[in-house]
């Protein structure tokens, strides 16, 4: 019982938090200034010298997430060799 | 998954898995150009393991292929990776060095939009082509681990006769 008290709270407030964050977002169709997508649109042609802009976030101004990503597939793969090796065949 | 499809099926995935081989080169060594990239277009390329062991069997392409040739490509791809983000040390990492320089991935782009060429926009075609290579090892060794990992399962346990470790 008091633990269904405790829930009911917990989402009202979680409620009241999730209510007040999408009251602040701003309105449909007006995203209001965007000063780093400016930036990435004039620029990105220009000083790295890639046509495709979204690469050259990717690869260039966002590199140190893309090695997260190449750390991500790694762990991957090795989770599966280790999960599945088998004694035969290596 | 260890028997060979019918002869129909042989036929059209060993004529399709070269063009998709082909068709994801393209991606990977375009991404800094077209739509796409490293990761993208090496998935399109470790298709080319999905086809041959679906409809070719496990057990026959097993003995075709070496995981180590795959061990090797994915290790390759991240270290070259790393060393080409370890190449802008000089100003911060993953800085763009060889951009506008000339030479290797050297040249200016025109402003706006344009066809584009080839041998330009730095590091990133380089990372593009060293994450490609490591997508395709990494996925193609997913894959035979888990088909050789079910290949090996025993055939009792598989079927399961009685159901062992219900009542305990």
């Amino acid at each position: 019982m008091r633990f269904q008290a405790l829930f009911v709270i917990a989402i009202l407030v979680v409620g009241g938090l999730f209510w007040g964050a999408a009251d602040a977002v701003h309105p449909f169709g007006n995203p209001g200034d965007a000063p780093m997508d400016e930036y990435f649109l004039r620029n990105a042609q220009r000083e790295r010298g890639a046509n495709n802009v979204v690469t050259s976030i990717v690869f260039d101004y966002r590199g140190f997430d893309t090695l997260g990503e190449a750390a991500v597939l790694f762990t991957a793969v090795s989770s599966v060799a280790a999960l599945f090796r088998g004694k035969g065949w290596q | 998954m260890q028997h060979p499809l019918s002869c129909i099926v042989r036929t059209i995935c060993n004529a399709f898995a070269w063009f998709v081989v082909v068709f994801g080169v393209y991606i990977i060594v375009h991404g800094h150009l077209t739509p796409g990239g490293g990761f993208q277009g090496g998935a399109v390329v470790a298709t080319f393991m999905a086809l041959l062991l679906v409809s070719h069997g496990a057990t026959k392409c097993l003995g075709w292929v070496r995981t180590r040739f795959f061990y090797l490509m994915e290790h390759v791809g991240l270290l070259t990776f790393i060393a080409a983000g370890f190449l802008g040390i000089g100003v911060t990492f993953f800085y763009n060095v060889l951009a506008l320089r000339g030479g290797l991935f050297g040249s200016a782009v025109a402003l706006g939009p344009n066809s584009g060429a080839l041998n330009t926009a730095g590091t990133i075609a380089l990372m593009n082509c060293a994450v490609g290579i490591e997508v395709v090892g990494g996925l193609s060794m997913i894959l035979l681990y888990m088909v050789q990992g079910v290949l090996h399962v025993d055939k009792p346990t598989l079927r399961g006769k009685e159901e062992a470790g219900h009542d305990r």
